[in-house]
């Protein structure tokens, strides 16, 4: 994917969130700490432009909440930054890749905490499959097949696949 | 880091960083509906308190219960230690019980770093006699840096019993490693009988102190100490060395006022001083939860055990998803 298959991608979500939900009226984005964070911004960008008013936009780091502490050093990468009451808003969850689905497991048990959200829907630049979940994303940028020893890296240029550093 | 048993432990400003940006993320924590995270789950931190102390222990406890850990009290008064039980001993009984962690207050310097040699469990030292106290000066640090952004260039005076205060040891240590240059004020009987070592000025005259400083830190005149006949009488250290009203006014407009507590109001501090806007005294016992929060997350959570085990098969290829 290059830079303009991105933005592709997002406009096209942008727009699926709109017909999924009726507008935008009670969304909120709320993008995980660090790779999500450029993805929700760029959606919010083009919800505001096709619906004319402001998208709220948040952030969220999990570290507090994986299941794989101990397994690796875990330590936040910024601060979460929820400023609202999300009960009864539909929060669109935003990530740059979705692999195993144990951040986004971490990233439910952490909106929990903020409130009752009325619903969470997952949006993703890259699906590499290879779940560990049950978790499935309602927005995809793209699927990408991939091996479990590859990397995705998802940056404003595009989207590259590479070897695992090891 | 293993244990934290003082500032040093933390290696200098990078260590102290790292604390005050996950404090950040536990003030977050701290503000939500839902204070608390899973982040400690399954783990046991018993205190093991020799000396008195609300503000302290409460404050751990609360970190703890925010973390989601497991807590027990060790309340020495009631205890075996009245039986005569060894501090040994009594660190051994209760690590054998699961504990991961045991935060130490002791009146005897060097006490919690004995038991971090006795036991496995991580050791935090709350206080040791007149040597160390290292979660109040993070606490100090951060709630400094919250107003400040950074300690760099900045003046901080330490004022009152220097001798005796575990915190001035370590709260030294902590603001000269962020970079702010430190003066202790104090009459020559309340300083330690050398400084040698010590990254400090000494002053003996607070009004000469007064105007030059960002931040004035008052120490809590510890009335049980008048038996060593250090000070003619209190009235004469308020006359001399006291945060008076008419002090305050030969403070810069932005000089910021703290003290750890619990306070003598009319001894070091007046009572009208502690409630000004310009006062961090209730930021200090705030941001205290959040960097004990960080502090147990340090060593209990993250990466703490990642040291001994080996590194798990293939660990996923991102960071994230």
């Amino acid at each position: 994917m290059d830079s303009a298959d991105v933005q592709r991608a997002v406009w096209r979500m942008a727009h699926e969130i709109i017909e999924a939900n009726s507008g935008t009226e009670s969304v909120v984005l709320v993008g995980l700490q660090t790779g999500g964070l450029p993805v929700s911004e760029a959606v919010a960008d083009a919800l505001t432009s096709i619906t004319g008013h402001e998208t709220e936009v948040g952030s969220l780091d999990v570290a507090f909440y994986r299941d794989d502490i101990g397994l690796r050093p875990v330590l936040p990468e910024a601060v979460t930054h929820i400023p609202w009451n999300l009960d009864g808003r539909t929060v669109v969850l935003c990530d740059d890749v979705l692999f195993t689905g144990r951040t986004i497991r971490a990233a439910l048990n952490a909106l929990s905490d903020y409130g009752r959200p009325r619903a969470v829907q997952l949006l993703v630049m890259v699906d590499r499959g290879h779940r560990e979940l049950p978790i499935r994303p309602d927005y995809v940028g793209k699927n990408l097949p991939t091996r479990r020893d590859e990397v995705v890296d998802v940056h404003a240029d595009g989207v590259d696949l590479g070897e695992m550093l090891r | 880091m293993k244990h934290l048993l003082g500032i040093e432990d933390l290696g200098g400003a990078e260590g102290i960083d790292e604390v005050m940006r996950l404090t950040d993320s536990f003030v977050e924590v701290s503000g939500r509906n839902i204070p608390r995270v899973p982040a400690l789950r399954g783990k046991t931190v018993a205190w093991l308190f020799y000396e008195d102390s609300t503000r302290t222990r409460l404050s751990f406890e609360t970190a703890a219960k925010r973390l989601t850990a497991d807590t027990m009290n060790f309340s020495v008064s009631s205890s075996s230690v009245k039986k005569g039980e060894s501090l040994r001993d009594t660190a051994r009984t209760i690590e054998a019980m699961g504990i991961d962690a045991i935060v130490v207050r002791h009146a005897s310097a060097g006490a919690p770093h004995r038991i971090s040699r006795w036991v496995d469990a991580a050791v935090i030292n709350a206080g040791d006699g007149w040597h160390q106290h290292p979660t109040q000066a993070l606490l100090d640090t951060y709630s400094l840096r919250q107003r400040w952004g950074s300690l760099d260039g900045r003046h901080i005076a330490i004022v009152g019993d220097i001798k005796h205060s575990r915190v001035a040891r370590s709260d030294v240590w902590a603001f000269t490693a962020m970079g702010a240059e430190v003066t202790l004020v104090a009459p020559p009987t309340l300083l330690p009988p050398s400084l040698e070592g010590w990254p400090v000025k000494v002053s003996h005259d607070l009004d000469a102190v007064l105007p030059t400083v960002d931040a004035i830190y008052l120490l809590r005149m510890q009335r049980e100490r008048m038996t060593e006949a250090l000070l003619p009488s209190l009235r004469e250290y308020t006359a001399c060395f006291g945060l008076t009203a008419r002090r305050v006014d030969a403070l810069r407009d932005d000089a910021l006022v703290l003290h750890p507590g619990p306070m003598n109001r009319g001894v070091e501090i007046a009572a009208e001083v502690a409630d000004l806007p310009r006062s961090l005294i209730l930021d200090q016992v705030r941001n205290g939860v959040a960097v004990r929060m960080a502090v147990l997350y340090l060593l209990l959570g993250a990466g703490s055990d990642l040291v001994a085990a080996p590194a798990p098969e293939p660990l996923e290829g991102t960071p994230r998803g």
